[in-house]
């Protein structure tokens, strides 16, 4: 008895932990996926390179602009802020690196300073958002709404409203080239995250960015500096952005200045959300962040195989945010409280149901 | 002791209308420093048109005005609906998408035969119900307005995107067009007529009902109450849960006005109408006055906001050497400006 009310605590903790479910919403897309194909999982050597490849290959090929966006997102909402450009962000630094490719030669060298160019513009976008959040003081959703929808502008002024196309070498290896055997991209987005999450976790600046999410006045009165540390998030925000723009460009070597990065700022906030990132702020997981970014991909990449029109996927996302905000807010958490304390009262037999289900639940898991 | 009371406010009323309304003027321009943004909305429209008579011309006459009312009707409509939402203090984002899906449903609609009427009436409630959705999560579960508003700007663009990625056109004798029929009021010489379209009047019912419903309503006052301080509001007894509920479902169903109009006029409808519509809304509320915290804001300064960033397009139209792909950075920098004047005038006040 004793064991099992231990194992029940323990699963508890596990299935309180939104991670957990963005892992199970994976498994269920994947086994989706299986069941139409029961050799989707598979993953081969390519014999002539030695590289991985696989529909799975593809998902963590897919999620990396993703990934890149939700780690800004995740400290950004730490904050207790929004930033809703980041999808207009990526599409300027894809037309500015296509832009100065299609001029500057096929060299390496040109292929960095497209991405120095381009990075440095994203990144100067984003310290906008964070100088207007920061020291004019505006709401978050209102400077980076402004972004998006200027930084869209921005982008059709660069190109000259045309789709650009341009032939670089080193910068088409950064999507479509392998180091080890899996995609540069996917590796090049996992160090970026290991970075940040070592920079913000191994020092106060994670505990900083969350103290002013949760209350600024009592942060700043705790000695934070809260102006720097915005401008610092909202500017990182950018950066990450630009490097996601880059690397959705870089797939295909053309910007469509309407289409690169529309709606991602959606999938940036829905990846942090499913993460166990609270929308009100003062709370981030980095590690969710990432589930919820490979969660995203998973997903559109089921809805294209599965044969849904991919035009859907953005109401079921909708529908998504929508069910985890219900599911934060306090009404319904009450709602579900007040029926398990009911059933409790209920007498013995139900509560040793539920354990009894409980410990199903855990066998058929593991 | 009530009844003393009447008498002394009835007893300014003595003055003359004019002089009333000119002192009344006067204190809230001196006593109300939130007023400056209308003022400054109202300064900006005439100086755009003096700008564009002295340097493109023939923007003073009656087909001009009549073409920035009617192209603009739309614009109009939706600024209305968010001055509601932004007085109360929040914000809706989903009006550009509510137009996208519910212009494209009522065009769906009216293809397969429906009666036009039926298919207008279908139009605006597909848009009373988005904001239905966005109003019922935002007051009952106490979700973050622009997250709300968000989730339903998503939901109506895939939903439009599923019904359609084609532009879907009227047919030529759909009863739907009546609403863009042109009928001369004053008949200029050459092509310079004043027109009006039912739509534009529709558009104009809708100013004037908003107007009477914020200033001479009990709804109004609580919208204003919410937005100065929402637990005071409560406190009064105020019914604060309802009318935030209304506002979110107001600023949908003007929503779902705005796309008959725009559909009418147009005759074709498309899953990408009305991308950016919520910016400009939004600005054009703003550089109207409203405040972005709630609380302070005017309808009619709402019309100029919309009216400002018509007669932006049609002075970069006439200009020419500005690519149209600016428009959008123009507009939110001028809400940027607006926004900063705001923040600049509420911090004077406190």
């Amino acid at each position: 008895m004793n064991e099992s009310t231990n194992r029940t605590a323990g699963l508890r903790r596990l299935t309180r932990n939104p991670m957990f479910w963005g892992v199970i919403a994976i498994a269920v897309l994947l086994l989706l996926n299986l069941i139409k194909d029961p050799g989707y999982l598979a993953i081969s050597v390519n014999p002539a390179n030695g590289h991985l490849v696989g529909n799975l290959i593809d998902i963590l090929r897919a999620s990396a602009p993703v990934l890149m966006i939700s780690l800004g997102m995740a400290l950004v909402i730490a904050t207790g802020g929004i930033d809703l450009s980041v999808g207009s962000i990526m599409a300027v630094a894809g037309a500015t690196s296509m832009v100065f490719l299609k001029d500057a030669g096929s060299d390496p060298g040109s292929a960095f300073a497209a991405l120095g160019l381009s990075l440095g513009l994203a990144a100067v976008l984003g310290f906008v958002n964070g100088a207007l959040v920061a020291f004019v003081g505006l709401q978050p959703f209102i400077s980076t709404l402004v972004m998006m929808l200027a930084g869209r502008g921005l982008a059709k002024v660069i190109t000259g409203g045309q789709n650009t196309n341009a032939e670089n070498g080193t910068f088409r290896w950064i999507a479509n080239g392998y180091a080890i055997g899996i995609p540069v991209v996917f590796v090049l987005a996992i160090l970026v995250v290991i970075l940040v999450g070592f920079v913000v976790r191994r020092s106060a600046l994670g505990l900083m960015v969350e103290a002013i999410g949760i209350n600024p006045k009592a942060s700043r009165m705790a000695g934070v500096k809260p102006r720097g540390i915005l401008l610092a998030v909202y500017t990182l925000s950018g950066l990450l952005a630009g490097v996601a723009g880059t690397f959705a460009v870089s797939t295909v070597m053309t910007v469509d200045v309407s289409r690169t990065g529309y709606q991602l700022e959606l999938d940036a906030i829905l990846a942090v959300v499913i993460g166990g990132t609270a929308l009100t702020g003062g709370k981030f997981s980095i590690n969710g962040a990432v589930v919820g970014a490979l969660l995203i991909a998973t997903l559109n990449k089921t809805v294209l195989f599965l044969g849904i029109s991919s035009s859907a996927t953005p109401a079921f996302k909708a529908i998504v945010i929508v069910v985890l905000c219900l599911a934060q807010s306090e009404r319904v958490r009450a709602w579900f409280v007040r029926r398990k304390q009911r059933s409790a009262e209920s007498g013995p037999l139900p509560q040793t149901a539920l354990l009894k289900l409980d410990r199903d639940r855990q066998e058929a898991g593991a | 002791m009530s009844g003393t009371m009447n008498a002394q406010a009835t007893r300014p009323a003595g003055l003359t209308g004019l002089a009333k309304t000119a002192a009344s003027f006067r204190r809230a321009a001196t006593t109300n420093l939130a007023i400056l943004p209308t003022i400054a909305s109202v300064v900006i429209f005439v100086a755009m048109v003096v700008f564009g008579e002295v340097a493109y011309g023939r923007i003073v006459q009656v087909s001009t005005v009549s073409n920035l009312l009617i192209n603009n009707a739309h614009l109009i409509v939706l600024a209305v609906g968010l001055t509601f939402v932004i007085l109360t203090g929040g914000i809706d984002l989903s009006v550009g998408a509510i137009v996208a899906i519910s212009s494209l449903s009522g065009v769906k609609l009216a293809q397969a035969g429906w009666p036009p009427a039926l298919a207008i009436l279908a139009m605006i409630g597909i848009g009373a119900l988005f904001g239905l959705v966005s109003g019922i999560l935002i007051q009952h579960f106490k979700v973050q307005p622009f997250i709300a508003t968000l989730a339903t700007m998503f939901l109506g663009r895939g939903l439009a995107s599923l019904l359609s990625t084609q532009p879907e056109r009227l047919s030529d004798e759909s009863g739907v067009l009546w609403l863009a029929t042109k009928w001369k009021v004053i008949d200029g010489p050459k092509v310079n007529d004043f027109i009006v379209t039912p739509g534009l009047l529709l558009a104009v019912v809708i100013v004037l009902l908003a107007l009477f419903v914020l200033h001479r309503t009990r709804t109004g006052r609580t919208v204003y109450a919410i937005g100065g301080s929402e637990s005071s509001a409560a406190l009064m007894g105020l019914p604060v849960g309802r009318t935030k509920l209304l506002v979110y479902v107001i600023s949908g169903t003007l929503a779902g006005v705005a796309s008959v109009i725009y559909t009418a006029r147009l005759g074709t409808a498309q899953n990408i109408t009305g991308i950016g519509w919520e910016l400009d809304a939004i600005a054009a509320t703003v550089i109207g006055g409203t405040l972005l915290t709630g609380g302070f804001g005017y309808v009619l300064g709402s019309v100029v906001g919309a009216l400002v960033l018509g007669l932006m397009t049609v002075l970069i139209t006439r200009d020419g050497g500005i690519p149209p792909e600016m428009t959008t950075i123009i507009t939110g920098g001028i809400l940027l400006v607006f926004v900063l004047l705001q923040r600049v005038v509420t911090r004077a006040r406190h």
